[in-house]
């Protein structure tokens, strides 16, 4: 045995509420992002990914604080992104207590981004997160700005580059699935994990628990991450981990 | 009296470390420090790390600690973290730096050609996220813990010890390496425990209570 692919629940947190919408829009309240942690965090989630999805920079402090309390509670790691411009919003989020900071639309803009918060604080807390919409059959484009903006960057490249820049891992979402509950784009996951060295979070889709199966043995994918299948009660972490688990799949049990 | 001293050489997040022994140390005062006489005076010590090893050998040079951290590693309950798990041996081939000597032995890389698995998949290295960590004898930082646990890792470089000795732990990714070491009144991991659930909150209650006279 050896390691274990990962579930990570995913917390959308804007006014320091977790919300949940069908391809960012018409969002809906699902708590308390600290209990909702918590929560998670005693069904076995091997993660907690929080995404600051706040549109105005002066309310940037709340998230901070949403982390801080989590971090004193929850001994696992914590991925936070949204709204990450420089290198000193990497460090105020790693001082709040993330273990990762993830960055998309800046490091498209700006990939020497990439590259210092890399230098600086290492790969091992720098995800690059790629949003990607199919533009053709088996062609997938880098999209930006929530998934209004279609960079023209092909996702399987741009990829490779954020590795080569120093990103310890990718958080693939593919856009056109995000909210459809019918399942990961498993040819684009599949593109993009097998082409680099480093780890491959599939996002985008999720709706039963045999798409987190298809994720990893069909997509390659290193971890699945969902949100609204654990939000609203459908399905516990533990649940999908025995289901996962129940095909074969190494998970933390 | 500092309880705890958690030492600081600016090299990331050390929030998760002192909260988690917070959670399991409620009574104790855990100082995260870059004052060397703080680490002096302390009764126990974490060695955290993250980032590049030669960094972290600069970075904590530059502070002057070193002296106080061969100290502590040689007089009282001390723990190294992953990257304060690779400073303590020899030498490291990321940036070929030295590092502080305490184990023989060297840090690499996990080769490219080797990250297969018994299947035939890929490996993605950073090796992240959770493995088995196999106890190589008992210890008193292994109290309670299962043989086999999984602990959160997140690291590129792995140590290898030149003796079997002072291995405490191994994990295979694909191939068995070493996890964990101990030596004395030290005990140094590859993983996170401070991210590693109850498991790694077993361990660090073991260590603020570990009694390296008993």
């Amino acid at each position: 045995m050896s390691l274990a692919k990962r579930i990570i629940p995913c917390l959308d947190v804007t006014a320091g509420r977790v919300v949940k919408g069908t391809n960012f829009i018409d969002l809906r309240d699902a708590g308390d992002p600290i209990e909702i942690a918590k929560r998670y965090d005693d069904q076995g989630a091997d993660e907690l990914t929080f995404l600051d999805i706040t549109a105005s920079s002066d309310e940037r402090d709340v998230i901070l604080h949403v982390i801080e309390a989590v971090a004193a509670q929850v001994f696992i790691p914590l991925t936070v992104g949204g709204g990450v411009r420089q290198v000193d919003d990497v460090r105020r989020l790693l001082h709040a207590g993330a273990d990762k900071v993830s960055m998309n639309t800046a490091a498209v803009l700006n990939p020497q981004l990439i590259a210092d918060s890399s230098a600086r604080y290492g790969a091992q807390c720098i995800v690059v997160a790629i949003d990607a919409k199919e533009t053709a059959p088996g062609k997938w484009e880098v999209f930006t700005h929530g998934g209004r903006k279609n960079t023209g960057l092909d996702a399987v490249e741009w990829a490779k580059k954020v590795e080569s820049l120093g990103a310890g891992e990718i958080l693939l979402t593919s856009m056109d699935r995000d909210g459809t509950k019918i399942g990961f784009n498993l040819p684009l996951t599949r593109a993009v994990s097998d082409a680099v060295d480093i780890p491959i979070i599939a996002s985008g889709g999720v709706g039963n628990l045999d798409h987190l199966v298809a994720g990893v043995l069909e997509g390659h994918a290193d971890a699945v991450l969902a949100a609204s299948i654990f939000h609203f009660g459908e399905y516990t972490v533990r649940q999908a981990k025995e289901y996962m688990a129940q095909h074969g799949i190494e998970m933390r049990l | 009296m500092i309880d705890i001293a958690v030492i600081d050489y600016g090299m990331g997040n050390l929030r998760s470390v002192s909260k988690a022994l917070e959670h399991v140390a409620p009574d104790a005062q855990v100082l995260v420090t870059s004052d060397p006489h703080a680490v002096m005076q302390a009764q126990r010590v974490v060695f955290p790390g993250q980032g590049a090893m030669p960094d972290c050998m600069r970075e904590m040079e530059a502070r002057g600690l070193h002296q106080a951290i061969m100290e502590a590693a040689q007089t009282k309950p001390f723990l190294g973290i992953c990257i304060g798990m690779q400073m303590l041996f020899d030498h490291s081939e990321e940036g070929n730096v030295a590092g502080l000597g305490l184990f023989p032995g060297n840090v690499l890389r996990f080769p490219h050609e080797a990250m297969v698995s018994a299947s035939g998949e890929k490996l993605k290295v950073p090796h992240m996220g959770w493995n088995e960590v196999y106890q190589a004898e008992p210890h008193p930082l292994w109290a309670g813990i299962a043989d086999g646990a999984r602990f959160y890792f997140v690291h590129s470089y792995y140590c290898q010890p030149a003796t079997p000795d002072y291995i405490a732990g191994t994990t295979n990714y694909p191939f068995p390496f070493t996890s964990a070491v101990a030596r004395d009144n030290i005990f140094a991991v590859q993983f996170h425990p401070e991210k590693s659930a109850a498991a790694g909150l077993a361990l660090l209650g073991n260590f603020v209570r570990w009694d390296i006279g008993a």
